[in-house]
C-alpha cells in the first residue's frame, strides 16, 4: 500500500489545478464573438435549459456592451457565471452552434458568458432589485444551484426567503463537488453573495432535515417550500468488502479537494482505480492524477457510447494522463491486511485485476433524504411537474433531488427559475401569509 | 511568371505598384526600405513652397476603424504636406533615384495657386532627375483651409488652370491627382484633362470623421479636447473609389485618359479590379501602413499567379476590361430574370437569409420544413435581389441562377424571352422611346 501525500513539488499543484479553461482577454473576447453569426432561432439558445440568448448576449459583448450581455445572461440564469464554467456545454449550447457545421470549431460560448458574468460580478454590477415585501415566507431547503436559483427568483418578487442548509457552507456542488480546475478559486462563494446582495435571503446553516426539521415544521412557519437538497446517497458496488480502508466515494473525496486550502496534504495513492462512468469519474480521476498518484484507471461497465461523459471530458482526462476501459464489470475487491490491494474485474467473460491503493466510487448518486414520505417520489426521486410543483400543495422540488432531471447545473438552475414563478404565482393568488 | 513591368505615361518601373504620397514616402529612409521590399515606385510624399517648414498637430494624426477582431477597416489622417525643409527632400529625392534608377520616382507637389509658385518649384524638381510629378489637389485638410489641396482640386477651372501652368513651365509628366469630396468627379478629370495632363490619379481621401469618444464627446482623435475631419482611406473606401475610377474610364470626354488607381488597395485583387476598371497603375497606402512595406509581395507574386493563370502577359492586357460592363441602370436588361438558390450540402442553417427576407425584404426564404428549420427559397417571392447571398456566412452556399430562355418566373407567370430590353423602352416609362 502506497498512499502518501506531498507527492509533488508547489508549483506543480499550482500548474496542475489552474484553470481548466483560462478566461478570455478582452480583445479575445471580442474576436471569438465575432465568429458568432447571429443566428436566427438561434439553435445554442434552443440548446441551453435555462434559454439564455446566447447570440443576443454574444452581440452585446461584440459592441462594447457588456453588462446588457450580463443581464441578458443573468436574466435566465441567475447562477450563470457557474454554469459558464462548469456546463458540458460540449453537449448543449456549443453542440448547436452553426459554426459546427462550418469549420468544426463551434463558438466558445461558455467562455463568452463567463466573460460577461465575471465583469458583472466583479463590478458588483446589479441587475434586479427586490419589488417591495409581500409578507410571503418561503423556506428553500438546500443552499445548491437550484435553491439559490429560486431564491433570487422569490426574492426579487418581494417574498422573504430563508434557505435552510445542512452543510456549512453554500453552493451545493458548486462548492462541494466539481473538479477543482473547473471552479477556481472562492468564486462559488462570491457567486452567492452577489445573487444575496439582492436582499430578503436568509441563509440558515447546518440544519438537517429530518432531524432539526421536517416538512411539516417548514409548512407551519412559511407559505410555501423548496426543496433542492440533492442527492446524499452514494450507490454502492455491492461487493464484498466495499467498506475497507482505501474504498471511498468519489464525492466525498472530490469535497474534500475543494475545500482544502492545501493540496499537498491531500494522500492520493500511486495506483488509483476510479469505477464509473459520469461526470464525478472524470472530476475524480482527473483530480487524483493531478495530485501525483501514478496510475489512475478510469473502468466503466459498459462502452464509450453509453458514457455519460461527454467525449470532450473523456479526452481531457486521457489527456492529463488517466487510462479509460471500457465494458469491465468489478467482481471483487481483494484486501491485504484490511486495506484494498486489487479489484478484479469482468470483461467479455474473462476475469483480470488492477493493483489498488485507492479505489473510487463514482457510480451515481440516491436521493436519500429523510423525507418520510412527505411527498411522493418516482424511480427513488421527488415526482414534479412541469412548474416543478410535488404531490403536495405548497411544496415544489427541483434540482438533481427530482425525477428525470438532467443532473447537471444548469438545469438546477432552470428548476429553480421555474419554481419561483410557480410559487410565486401560488402566493399572489393565496391568502396566506399576513 | 507573368511580366508585371509597368509602362505609366512613358513611366517605366518593375511592377504596378508605387506607393502613393503620403507618410511612407516623406523621406529617403522609408522610400529606400519601400524599395528594397520591392516597391515599383514611389510617389513622395507633398512637397510644397520653400520657406519655413510648416507645422503638424502634435496630437494624434491618425484615427482607425476597426472590425471586431481589430482589424483596421477604416483610417483617416489629418497630417499635413511634408514639415521638412523643401531643399532637404530635394537632395534625398535626387539621391534616392541616382540609387534606384529603375523605381518610378514621383514627385507630389502643392503650392499656393499662383503662377509663380509654380514655376519656381518646377524648375527644383526638374533638377532631381524624378520621373514625373503628381499635383495634389485632393487633401481634404488643413491644407484646403489654406486655399490648396481640395481647395482646387473643387473648382475645375482652378484644376484645369494650373494643370497648364505645370505643362507649360516643365517637360516632366503631370498626374493630376483628384479629390472625391465632389459632386461629380468627371469634372475635375475632364479640367486635368483640358489643361494637358498626362494623367489623372484617384482618389484623394474622403472627409471624415472617425468617431465620438464617449466618454468626453471629443471626436477621434482628438488634439487637446477638439478634433477636425480627416482624410479618410483604408479598404472602406475602395468601392467609392472604384465607382469614380470607372466614371472617368468611361466618359467620351476622359476616355482613354490614364488613371492611377487608388483608395483602399490592400491585396492584388483590390489592384486587379482598379485595374480592370482602367487603372493603368496602382497607387497603395494604408495597407503599408497597416502591415508594412512587405505587403508589397503579395501584391506581386498574386497578381503574377493571376495573370498566369488567366493567361494575361502583361499588366496592359487587364487594364479597363471591365469597363465596358458598366453602365447605368437604365441599360440593364430587364428581362434577364434571377433567383437565389441555397446548396443544402453547403447550408449550416444559421437562418441569416431567412431572418433578413422576412424582415427587411420579400418574404421568399421558408425558415421551415416537415415541422425542422430547413431554409429554403420561395420562387414565387424571390426577386433575386442577393441580400440573401450578401448575408450568407458560407462563400457559396446561396447563389443566383438565371432562368433560362422559355422557363417560367413563377413570381411574374411570365415566360422568359430573352430578349434585351431596357427602361428606356418599357411600357411603364412614361418617358419611353420606341425602341
Amino acid at each position: 500500500m502506497d498512499i502518501r501525500a506531498a507527492r509533488l513539488t508547489a508549483d506543480e499543484y499550482a500548474h496542475n489545478f489552474s484553470d481548466m479553461h483560462p478566461p478570455l482577454g478582452d480583445t479575445a473576447a471580442l474576436v471569438e464573438a465575432d465568429r458568432c453569426y447571429f443566428c436566427y432561432d438561434a439553435p445554442c439558445t434552443e440548446a441551453c435549459p435555462t434559454g439564455i440568448d446566447v447570440a443576443g448576449f454574444i452581440s452585446m459583448i461584440k459592441s462594447g456592451n457588456n453588462s446588457g450581455a450580463a443581464r441578458l445572461i443573468l436574466q435566465e440564469n441567475i447562477i450563470g457565471g457557474s454554469c459558464a464554467r462548469v456546463c458540458p456545454t460540449e453537449t448543449l449550447c456549443e453542440q448547436a452552434c452553426v459554426r459546427n457545421e462550418q469549420d468544426h470549431r463551434p463558438v466558445s460560448i461558455g467562455l463568452l458568458q463567463r466573460h460577461a458574468v465575471d465583469a458583472a460580478i466583479n463590478a458588483g454590477q446589479q441587475f434586479f432589485s427586490r419589488a417591495p415585501d409581500t409578507g410571503k415566507r418561503v423556506a428553500i431547503v438546500g443552499a445548491g444551484p437550484a435553491g439559490l436559483s429560486c431564491a433570487h427568483g422569490l426574492a426579487r418578487q418581494g417574498h422573504q426567503v430563508t434557505i435552510i442548509e445542512a452543510r456549512e457552507k453554500s453552493g451545493g456542488l458548486n462548492e462541494y463537488g466539481l473538479a477543482a480546475y473547473k471552479m477556481l478559486d472562492d468564486f462559488a462563494s462570491r457567486e452567492i453573495e452577489y445573487i444575496a446582495a439582492i436582499g430578503g435571503i436568509e441563509i440558515r446553516y447546518g440544519q438537517h432535515l429530518g432531524d432539526d426539521f421536517d416538512t411539516g415544521s417548514l409548512l407551519n412557519e412559511f407559505d410555501a417550500i423548496f426543496l433542492g437538497m440533492g442527492l446524499d446517497g452514494v450507490n454502492s458496488l455491492n461487493l464484498a468488502n466495499e467498506e475497507v480502508d482505501g474504498v471511498m466515494s468519489a464525492v466525498d473525496y472530490i469535497s474534500q479537494i475543494r475545500q482544502s486550502g492545501d493540496l499537498s496534504e491531500l494522500p492520493v495513492g500511486r495506483q488509483v482505480v476510479v469505477i464509473g462512468g459520469g461526470m464525478t469519474a472524470i472530476d475524480i480521476a482527473t483530480q487524483v492524477k493531478l495530485l501525483g498518484a501514478d496510475e489512475v484507471t478510469l473502468v466503466y461497465r459498459r462502452g464509450p457510447e453509453a458514457m455519460v461523459a461527454s467525449e470532450e471530458e473523456r479526452e481531457f482526462t486521457q489527456i492529463k494522463g488517466v487510462k479509460i476501459l471500457y465494458n469491465a464489470k468489478p467482481v471483487n475487491i481483494i484486501t491485504v491486511d484490511g486495506h484494498v490491494r486489487e479489484v478484479e474485474f469482468e470483461r467479455k467473460g474473462e476475469t483480470f485485476s488492477l493493483p489498488a491503493d485507492m479505489l473510487f466510487k463514482a457510480i451515481g448518486q440516491n436521493f436519500d433524504a429523510k423525507l418520510d414520505g412527505a411527498v411522493e417520489l418516482e424511480k427513488g426521486r421527488i415526482r414534479v411537474d412541469a412548474q416543478r410543483k410535488t404531490s403536495v400543495a405548497g411544496i415544489w422540488a427541483g434540482g438533481d433531488c427530482v425525477c428525470d432531471g438532467e443532473d447537471l447545473t444548469v438545469a438546477a438552475a432552470q428548476d429553480g427559475k421555474l419554481a419561483a414563478k410557480s410559487i410565486n404565482e401560488y402566493l399572489l393568488k393565496s391568502g396566506r401569509g399576513e | 511568371m507573368a511580366d508585371l513591368t509597368s509602362n505609366f505615361i512613358g513611366i517605366h518601373s518593375p511592377n504596378p505598384f508605387w506607393l502613393a504620397s503620403a507618410p511612407p514616402t516623406d523621406k529617403a529612409y522609408n522610400v529606400v526600405r519601400a524599395f528594397e521590399a520591392g516597391w515599383g515606385g514611389v510617389v513622395w510624399k507633398t512637397l510644397g513652397e520653400d520657406g519655413p517648414p510648416l507645422v503638424n498637430v502634435n496630437g494624434p494624426r491618425y484615427g482607425a476603424w476597426h472590425s471586431g477582431d481589430r482589424r483596421l477597416v477604416g483610417f483617416n489622417n489629418i497630417e499635413l504636406i511634408t514639415d521638412r525643409p523643401l531643399d532637404l527632400n530635394v537632395r534625398e529625392i535626387t539621391q534616392v533615384k541616382k540609387d534606384w534608377p529603375d523605381r518610378a520616382m514621383i514627385v507630389s507637389l502643392m503650392v499656393p495657386c499662383n503662377e509663380d509658385a509654380w514655376k519656381e518649384i518646377l524648375h527644383k524638381i526638374e533638377d532631381t532627375g524624378a520621373d514625373g510629378i503628381e499635383l495634389n489637389f485632393g487633401c481634404p485638410h488643413g491644407m484646403s483651409e489654406r486655399g490648396m489641396g481640395a481647395a482646387v482640386g473643387q473648382v475645375p477651372e482652378y484644376v484645369e488652370m494650373v494643370t497648364r501652368w505645370c505643362k507649360e513651365y516643365s517637360a516632366m509628366p503631370v498626374i493630376v491627382k483628384l479629390t472625391p469630396n465632389i459632386s461629380d468627379i468627371r469634372q475635375s478629370a475632364r479640367a486635368a484633362h483640358n489643361g494637358g495632363a498626362n494623367a489623372v490619379s484617384m482618389i484623394n481621401t474622403i472627409n471624415s470623421i472617425i468617431s465620438v469618444d464617449l466618454d468626453t464627446f471629443s471626436i477621434n482623435p482628438s488634439t487637446g479636447g477638439k478634433g477636425t475631419h480627416g482624410g479618410y482611406c483604408g479598404p472602406a473606401v475602395k468601392p467609392i473609389a472604384l465607382n469614380m475610377v470607372a466614371e472617368v474610364a468611361r466618359d467620351e470626354q476622359t476616355r482613354g485618359l490614364p488613371i492611377s488607381g487608388i483608395g483602399g488597395i490592400t491585396t492584388w485583387r483590390d489592384a486587379v479590379d482598379f485595374i480592370a476598371l482602367g487603372a493603368g497603375n496602382v497607387q497603395v497606402c494604408t495597407a503599408a501602413m497597416t502591415y508594412g512595406f512587405k505587403v508589397i509581395d503579395d501584391m506581386v507574386t498574386g497578381l503574377s499567379d493571376f495573370m498566369d493563370s488567366k493567361g494575361f502577359a502583361s499588366v496592359d492586357e487587364i487594364v479597363g476590361k471591365a469597363v465596358d460592363k458598366v453602365t447605368d441602370w437604365k441599360y440593364l436588361d430587364l428581362n434577364t430574370i434571377v433567383k437565389a438558390q441555397i446548396d443544402q450540402e453547403q447550408c449550416i442553417e444559421c437562418g441569416r437569409c431567412h431572418v433578413v427576407c422576412e424582415d427587411t425584404s420579400h418574404q421568399a426564404i421558408s425558415a421551415t420544413k416537415d415541422g425542422s428549420r430547413h431554409f429554403e427559397v420561395i420562387d414565387e417571392e424571390c426577386v433575386g435581389c442577393n441580400l440573401c447571398v450578401s448575408v450568407c456566412p458560407v462563400e457559396g452556399c446561396i447563389s443566383l441562377r438565371e432562368l433560362s430562355v422559355g422557363e417560367i418566373d413563377k413570381r411574374t407567370g411570365e415566360t422568359v424571352s430573352g430578349e434585351y430590353a431596357n427602361w428606356t423602352t418599357h411600357a411603364n416609362n412614361p418617358m419611353r422611346t420606341n425602341q
